[in-house]
């Protein structure tokens, strides 16, 4: 069974092709990048639009089938931002009647998780998933994906991206401040906010863009925001780690390409005799492959949706979902 | 010996005699804060110096308050260590779902009374799950951490607090949750008293708020 997975929730146009033992054909993607400030959901939809067919014929030839090869089409149905996720869908839906196949939808932070256990042979990890649209820590439970903490507010990557725009620092805003934080050398005392089980960047990102204002090193800064906004991730993560007594930590997400980060949640799974995971940075961001994978094990499992249930949902919570090819 | 290794310290229990003075025979617990590798040293330090007083002194503060909590005997502000007494009992986490429905009700309602208490002493607490309650032989739930606490009477403050209750019986007593959180409330509102109205809305607002919440739950 070849199934085609199509991701469309923000910047990202991706579509992958996977077969049901989960080898990865093909997983191409074309990325959407504003010519100034962030996304503009619109602008973004219209980009996947234009570049979709671009991006399946990439991905066909890459896995050397035809179209009418595809079994199962899958696509993320949310969370994400409207307009991008409703292009997807309709793609999706267009393909999935056209070559007359199952149609599933996959819910997206679930896709993260279930990409990492495949290629990196995590069992049962605690999940840290962090990017530009969410930041998340997540572990099965009772045949469920729980939350076991979350951002109230702002993804640290926006943090870090919205930081870097309001100083001047250039896109691409993230590794932009990882590099210039390698060359901080006095830390900054910044706000550091865990709730509970959940974060808040929002503060962090106002304090640190008001601190540049007054006169601070901006590479003291950078370096500041990442030790500050990391550690607070980690814990929450060790938290978890701790409550559910699991030993595998993974990190994905578009800012899982942070070095610091990676040395940081490395050091704490140690000291939990946890292994550590992290998935090639491909199939760490945003990627039509782990849709296509997770529709995969859905579909197997007896996930069946009429087109009519198809439809978007913007702020489906990871907690919402069913997981039946997991063992309770 | 090392009773449990939690997230931000270890807690380990000892006999009175052998920490603090000959003469005690009782159990104690010694809740240390440990260096944490992964964080840069002056987070780690100022995160650990903090929590130890402040917690230390909220220990105290909220018993005042009519809230039971473990003494402290002693704190140590270098060694990063806090020593108290030993509270005998179970933690709510463990037998909340086992118990029947009524009781568990009425253990909601005296958790939402407590919270309450807290809440009128200007007290937020930071972290309420039930792995940080103990339910001990007499029926009193003594609050045993309160490492995230703070002094702070505002609204948004009081809010939090009751939403990461909320969100803690979500995550790990989704089977009860709704049930155990409506008594939780209900015990809430009759000890607050006036205005505890206007906290159950600001905790509705802040999930609105929340990034991953549905539409037809945010009306």
């Amino acid at each position: 069974m070849l199934c085609l997975g199509i991701e469309g929730t923000a910047h990202t146009c991706g579509i992958g092709i996977v077969n049901s033992r989960g080898k990865i054909l093909a997983n191409a993607s074309r990325t959407y990048i504003p010519e100034h400030g962030g996304i503009h959901p619109r602008e973004a939809a219209r980009f996947h639009a234009a570049n979709a067919r671009l991006v399946l014929n990439e991905a066909l030839k890459a896995a050397k089938i035809d179209i009418d090869d595809v079994d199962l089409v899958a696509f993320s149905r949310g969370p994400g931002l409207g307009p991008c996720l409703r292009t997807a869908a309709t793609a999706a839906r267009a393909l999935a009647s056209w070559l007359d196949v199952p149609i599933v939808s996959v819910n997206h932070c679930i896709a993260h998780v279930e990409i990492g256990r495949l290629t990196e042979g995590a069992k049962d990890p605690v999940t840290l998933y962090v990017s530009g649209g969410n930041t998340q820590v997540i572990a099965f439970d009772a045949g469920r994906y729980r939350v076991f903490g979350e951002t109230l507010d702002i993804p640290v990557g926006n943090c870090l991206d919205v930081f870097a725009r309001e100083v001047g620092i250039p896109h691409p805003g993230g590794p932009n401040v990882e590099r210039l934080a390698r060359e901080g050398k006095h830390y900054i005392p910044l706000p550091y906010v865990v709730k509970g089980m959940d974060l808040s960047f929002s503060g962090l990102m106002t304090e640190a863009v008001r601190k540049h204002r007054a006169g601070s090193n901006l590479r003291d800064l950078c370096f500041s925001l990442q030790e500050t906004a990391f550690a607070a991730l980690i814990e929450v993560t060790e938290r978890a780690v701790a409550h559910t007594e699991k030993r595998e930590v993974m990190l994905t997400g578009g800012v899982a390409a942070n070095k610091r980060l990676r040395e940081m949640l490395k050091l704490m799974a140690r000291e939990h005799h946890a292994k550590f995971f992290v998935p090639p940075m491909e199939l760490c961001a945003d990627n039509g492959a782990m849709i296509g994978w997770t529709g995969v094990l859905a579909y197997r499992h007896g996930v069946r949706q009429k087109l009519k249930d198809t439809g978007v949902m913007q702020r489906w919570r990871t907690d919402q979902v069913d997981i039946p090819w997991r063992n309770r | 010996m090392l009773m449990k290794k939690g997230a931000e310290a270890n807690l380990y229990l000892e006999q009175f005699a052998r920490v603090l003075h000959h003469a005690g025979e009782s159990k104690v617990v010694v809740k240390h804060r440990i260096s944490k590798r992964y964080r840069n040293p002056q987070i780690d330090k100022q995160l650990r110096e903090s929590r130890t007083t402040l917690e230390a002194k909220l220990f105290s503060d909220a018993k005042r308050a009519g809230v039971p909590t473990p003494l402290v005997y002693e704190v140590d502000c270098v060694g990063m260590r806090i020593v108290m007494e030993f509270i005998e009992g179970q933690q709510v986490k463990l037998v909340l779902e086992k118990m029947g429905p009524k009781a568990r009700r009425n253990l909601c309602r005296l958790i939402g009374r407590q919270v309450a208490c807290l809440h009128h002493a200007g007290i937020v607490h930071g972290d309420l799950t039930t792995s940080n309650m103990i339910l001990t032989r007499e029926g009193k739930v003594y609050f045993v951490d309160f490492g995230l606490g703070e002094y702070n009477p505002s609204l948004e403050a009081r809010g939090v607090d009751l939403h990461l209750l909320r969100r803690a019986l979500q995550s790990i007593h989704f089977r009860i949750t709704e049930d155990a959180y409506r008594a939780v409330l209900s015990g809430y509102q009759q000890e607050f008293g006036r205005g505890a109205g206007e906290v159950i809305k600001r905790v509705e607002e802040i999930e609105r708020r929340g990034r991953y919440v549905q539409k037809e739950g945010r009306v």
